[in-house]
């Protein structure tokens, strides 16, 4: 806020802003509600009014989002959402995780009286801050020119000894409305506050549990990463060293049953090597740390059975943790195609554009992919949920199977 | 015996820098630098101008790809250095990369793991160092798993003996491997490169060009 007086700080202007655009989702919210209840109750008789009716319910969750964006104008707190991120994608889940929540109630109530009292009242109070002030302020013209400035019916300044005081009475009106501006848009904004977002400390231990979160997630990467790095720097120099002294051992033996003896172990150690460079590739694929995403997913698509067509629009790198979960993503998403999808080929494309990474991933195989049956989409969305990412996915039975990720990229 | 190679070999791990300069004195040939990291190997190329690098992918300092990138430079910096690259990746995207330096031709990328089978990891130095295009044959079957145009013009046996020559091998050998007659291997080279559009040159260079297309396709 810093340290300048209150009447020449932004404060006023501030307040002032909430008030005067609260009537935009005031005086909008207002005609859907009252258009929603004509239709709806109108129709009720039909029961197709029914659902209209029953939408109604939910009106407070799009206009607490707006309402809590609003709040920034005066409340440099940031403010957090108060929903739970529904567990699985779909209307459905979503619908269920909003009814049960008490925030949409909140939310519904904080509603009703904003279109209804509030709006209006904020309308009012902006345009008195500004008019009435203005209209004393600048009485001495038309004054000075004959003529009066009226103020409401009846009521006029007409003579230069009226229109003298009118100037100091403006003033005085001009910062009194300041102050009363600035106190009802804080009046407001408290409450918004008290209905619009999560109680304080549950919002903290969200936020706290979210962190720690991904710190779990991101030491379980550093994790993979080392020992990705003590395998590939230990067992498996060791075994191609190993594999060298027997190929050497092998040339010097006369042939017989040392010779059958030694070609044997020679062959299981090259046989470990492929398994161990396999499973180092599964635990995590270098390429991806050398040479990113594109082809990363190119050469997972590779070790597909599936055929699949690439397309990436990747300007820049994401940051790490996002990269590991698109390809968490992609590995998973291929894994499950080949497993179940019977598709004859499948595409992944990825684009990075305003600070969003979207991963599309389809196939043209039978569909049915379900997130409750234990595939691993769920698991699938819970990564993604770590870096803040979205999961939708489109699978009608019949196919074809439609994934799509949004991944946050700051 | 085919002449002595004088050798730079780049490797961090001492057990496999001490394990192959003892397999390659074993065949004749002379390390003459060994190198720990890439700064190293592009010091010791400049030094002693061997007649081949051997170096590994994942060097110090960053233990990423220092040593192909090395390889790479260092391919573009001397066109005619032979480089063979031993890996543990069989991603495509490493050969591809090192193939495409310089015009394709006295470069090989293999697995580690081949240098325990002696002979054909000698044969195979050997071959990068008179020249050649050497491609792992596991890097060469991951890339057959699913190609797309130009090589799905080729049928299965040219997609067959395409894989074969991208290992490095003469007629002769391809011959030998599918069992067919010399002559045989020559027509189906001819219609790989007719199917490839590659332009009647001389054939060993058409024959790198169609390794080189098939590792980019």
């Amino acid at each position: 806020m810093g340290r300048r007086p209150f009447l020449v700080s932004a404060w006023p202007w501030r307040a002032w802003a909430y008030l005067a655009t609260a009537c935009l989702p005031g005086a909008l919210g207002l005609s859907v509600l009252a258009a929603d209840l004509a239709v709806g109750g109108g129709l009720a008789k039909a029961l197709i009014g029914l659902p209209l009716l029953a939408a109604l319910a939910l009106a407070g969750v799009p206009m607490g989002r707006v309402e809590r964006w609003r709040l920034g104008l005066i409340d440099p707190v940031p403010v957090a959402d108060p929903h739970r991120v529904p567990a699985r994608p779909g209307v459905r889940c979503w619908l269920a995780t909003r009814g049960r929540e008490a925030a949409t109630w909140r939310e519904l109530g904080y509603a009703v009286l904003f279109v209804t009292l509030l709006w209006p009242l904020d309308l009012v109070a902006a345009i008195a801050a500004v008019v009435v002030p203005l209209a004393l302020l600048t009485s001495p013209l038309p004054v000075a020119l004959g003529a009066q400035r009226g103020l409401w019916p009846g009521v006029a300044i007409s003579t230069p000894l009226q229109a003298a005081a009118a100037v100091p009475a403006g003033l005085v009106l001009l910062v009194g409305g300041a102050y009363l501006v600035t106190a009802l848009a804080a009046a407001q904004g408290r409450l918004a506050r008290r209905l619009l977002t999560a109680p304080a400390q549950l919002g903290v231990q969200l936020a706290e549990v979210t962190q720690s979160r991904a710190r779990l997630v991101s030491a379980f990467e550093a994790e993979r990463r080392r020992i990705e790095r003590d395998l590939h720097d230990g067992a498996q120099q060791r075994l191609v060293a190993l594999s060298m002294s027997l190929g050497l051992a092998r040339l010097d033996l006369p042939a017989g049953p040392a010779a059958d003896q030694v070609a044997h172990a020679h062959e299981q150690a090259k046989l470990a090597l492929t398994e161990l460079r396999e499973l180092i590739y599964g635990i995590y694929p270098q390429v991806l740390t050398d040479r990113g995403l594109a082809a990363a997913a190119e050469e997972a698509a590779d070790r597909s059975p599936v055929p699949v067509e690439l397309g990436f629009r990747l300007d820049r790198r994401p940051p790490q943790a996002v990269e590991a979960t698109a390809y968490f993503v992609i590995s998973e998403a291929l894994a499950n195609i080949a497993k179940h999808s019977r598709a004859d080929r499948a595409w992944i494309r990825g684009e990075l554009a305003g600070g969003v990474l979207l991963l599309e991933i389809g196939d043209d195989g039978v569909g049915g992919a379900d997130a409750g049956r234990g595939s691993g989409l769920s698991g699938l969305a819970d990564r993604v949920a770590v870096v803040g990412g979205s999961v939708s996915v489109s699978s009608p039975p019949g196919g074809p199977t439609a994934l799509r990720v949004e991944l946050p990229c700051p | 015996m085919p002449v002595s190679l004088r050798v730079v070999l780049a490797e961090d791990g001492a057990l496999m820098r001490a394990g192959l300069t003892t397999l390659l004195s074993r065949f004749g040939h002379q390390v003459v630098a060994e190198a720990a990291d890439a700064d190293q190997l592009v010091r010791a190329v400049a030094e002693h101008r061997p007649d081949i690098v051997v170096t590994d992918v994942r060097m110090p300092p960053g233990f990423s790809d220092e040593g192909l990138r090395a390889a790479v430079a260092l391919r573009k910096a001397r066109p005619g250095l032979a480089v063979l690259v031993l890996s543990q990746y069989i991603e495509k995207t490493y050969a591809g990369e090192l193939l495409d330096s310089g015009d394709g031709t006295g470069v090989g990328y293999l697995l580690k793991d081949r240098v325990g089978d002696v002979a054909e990891f000698i044969d195979a130095l050997q071959r990068v160092a008179a020249g050649g295009t050497v491609v792992d044959p596991e890097v060469v079957r991951q890339l057959l798993r699913h190609r797309r145009d130009p090589l799905e013009r080729l049928s299965p046996r040219e997609r067959e003996v395409l894989a074969l020559m991208a290992e490095g091998r003469s007629n002769a050998a391809v011959a030998r491997a599918l069992v067919v007659s010399e002559a045989a291997v020559g027509k189906h080279i001819g219609h790989i490169l007719t199917k490839l559009d590659l332009p009647p040159d001389d054939d060993d260079h058409r024959r790198v060009l169609a390794v080189l297309s098939f590792l980019r396709a």
